[in-house]
């Protein structure tokens, strides 16, 4: 426990000089709350019914935009990794796209679903998709063939290779591609919320920040940031738990 | 004689289609896509708002390079995608090491990156437009606050983990410490460091972008959202393009430059023997 307050004392700093700062007036910028009327801000909010509102629509987006594309990207990259038609239909057009700064698909996706979920939806789903596939790709080309080979002399089908050998081979690195994902998801869905919503965690952040009311708005700010943190280390305990029989 | 020739000859075109057809793999699928584009959007299966047919759009961007438009802003977003992921690079290798170096940068960054990392920066968006305002400034800082994670939390771990045995044997050789961190651990630690850099460049594209679109200020990001904004789908597909582009090139730059500067290093050179 001491350990984890030493660990952490750093931002206890911050905070400090967060307070300090603009009641001493040392540094001055504009509209910097000092962090107890920040603190004060998050506990309104918290209690605030209208905040789940927006939360709850921001989740339903990333879980689903997020959900799709793991789904559709691992069948995806498994099937263009063992599939030559497959690969030789969908790995240009992968390579060639999977460079592209995502967020450059957000008013194509205003122009094709509007200012709803379904156009959050499509972002998160479009942006993720690529990594998704790229992950599940590697990994399946780089299981290696020995294990294969020795299933296939034990006369394992193709659908039992597939399902007893190529998935948890390669899971580990698909993993990794889906934590790469998930980063990028709640980029996406953030700025996406910014520039086209009534509803979400990212319009309210923008909302307030336009009426001015910049302490619940740093309060938001904070809790999207702790959000997209805790749902990273959630994502990590569930990948050590899932890959702990590698060890 | 003629028949050896005539045998060579058969080689050197089966060899070609060969080519030919590995050509055809490598692009064809990309073809077929964008010639179906054509004509899906000339058949008007949905509207020409939703979708416009390639050609105009391939037009549209033609006549910005003509009129020296598309050279201006590609280059806007270039300058503050690039001066973004330069200071990034730059103030994140520098903290990296030092964090590597000195257990006290290290106690007070290690928490900051471990929470910074994962978190949405972009979230802070709203914050840099009070703070820096509307312009330049702010775009590029933005960007630099996104993609310097990556940077120092790459560096730090390259940096501790180079080989002890390397620095000592160059103390032992009289090296100074300037001389170990410059001759040992940062080449050491480079390919690791190229890594963290490679994952920064495109998060700062993605920054500049969404940046650009929420300030305005023009750039590819800022006209695109105005191109959707008035209903001018062309202009919103000459985006997409221009801005795949240049993503793509500036990718491909860094890999470049990754095998330019670990010429010396083993993955160059299992890549030449290929």
């Amino acid at each position: 426990m001491t350990s984890v307050l030493a660990r952490y004392a750093p931002l206890a700093l911050i905070a400090i000089a967060w307070e300090a700062a603009p009641r001493l007036g040392v540094l001055v910028l504009p509209a910097l709350p000092p962090f107890s009327t920040v603190v004060l801000a998050m506990g309104r909010l918290v209690i605030d019914p209208e905040l789940y509102v927006h939360a709850g629509a921001s989740l339903m987006r990333e879980v689903a935009g997020l959900g799709l594309a793991v789904f559709i990207g691992v069948v995806l990259g498994i099937v263009m990794a063992w599939y030559t038609p497959v690969r030789v239909l969908f790995n240009p057009l992968v390579r060639c796209v999977y460079p592209m700064p995502k967020s450059a698909l957000i008013p194509v996706m205003i122009m094709w679903l509007g200012i709803g979920h379904l156009s959050k939806i499509g972002l998160i789903f479009l942006g993720c998709l690529l990594p998704v596939i790229v992950s599940a790709y590697n990994a399946a080309r780089g299981v290696e063939t020995v294990l294969i080979w020795s299933a296939q002399s034990a006369g394992a089908s193709r659908s039992e290779i597939l399902r007893e050998i190529i998935l948890p081979a390669s899971l580990p690195e698909i993993m990794a591609g889906v934590r790469t994902a998930l980063a990028l998801s709640f980029v996406l869905l953030v700025s996406s919320e910014f520039l086209m919503a009534r509803e979400g965690l990212g319009y309210l952040i923008a909302f307030m920040g336009e009426g001015g009311i910049y302490d619940a708005m740093f309060a938001t700010v904070l809790l999207v940031s702790a959000i997209g943190f805790l749902a990273d280390r959630a994502y990590l305990a569930l990948m050590r738990r899932t890959l702990a029989w590698r060890e | 004689m003629a028949g050896v020739a005539d045998v060579r000859r058969q080689h050197t075109y089966a060899g070609l289609v060969r080519l030919g057809l590995r050509g055809l793999a490598a692009t064809g699928s990309v073809i077929a896509l964008l010639i179906a584009w054509e004509l899906f959007a000339r058949a008007e299966v949905v509207s020409a708002f939703l979708l416009p047919p390639l050609t105009l759009v391939l037009e549209r961007i033609g006549k910005d390079l003509i009129s020296g438009a598309l050279p201006v802003q590609l280059g806007l977003t270039l300058y503050r995608a690039v001066a973004g992921f330069t200071l990034a690079a730059l103030f994140g290798i520098l903290i990296g090491v030092l964090m590597a170096r000195s257990k006290s940068v290290s106690w007070f960054f290690d928490p900051i990156v471990s929470i910074g990392f994962p978190a949405p920066k972009i979230a802070f968006l709203p914050v840099f437009i009070l703070w820096f305002g509307l312009f330049d400034l702010s775009k590029i800082l933005m960007t630099v606050f996104a993609a310097i994670f990556p940077v120092i939390g790459a560096t730090a771990a390259a940096t501790e983990g180079v080989d002890k045995y390397l620095i000592w044997s160059a103390r032992n050789a009289g090296a100074s410490e300037g001389e170990i961190l410059w001759e040992v651990v940062l080449p050491a630690a480079m390919p690791q460091i190229i890594t963290g850099l490679q994952v920064a460049l495109p998060i700062s594209l993605i920054v500049t972008i969404v940046s650009e679109m929420v300030m305005g200020g023009e750039g590819l990001g800022g006209n695109m959202i105005g191109a959707a904004r008035f209903a001018d789908s062309v202009g919103v597909f000459a985006g997409i393009v221009q801005i795949a582009i240049a993503g793509y090139l500036l990718i491909k730059g860094l890999e470049l430059i990754r095998q330019g500067l670990l010429v010396w290093h083993q993955e160059t050179q299992q890549l030449s023997t290929f």
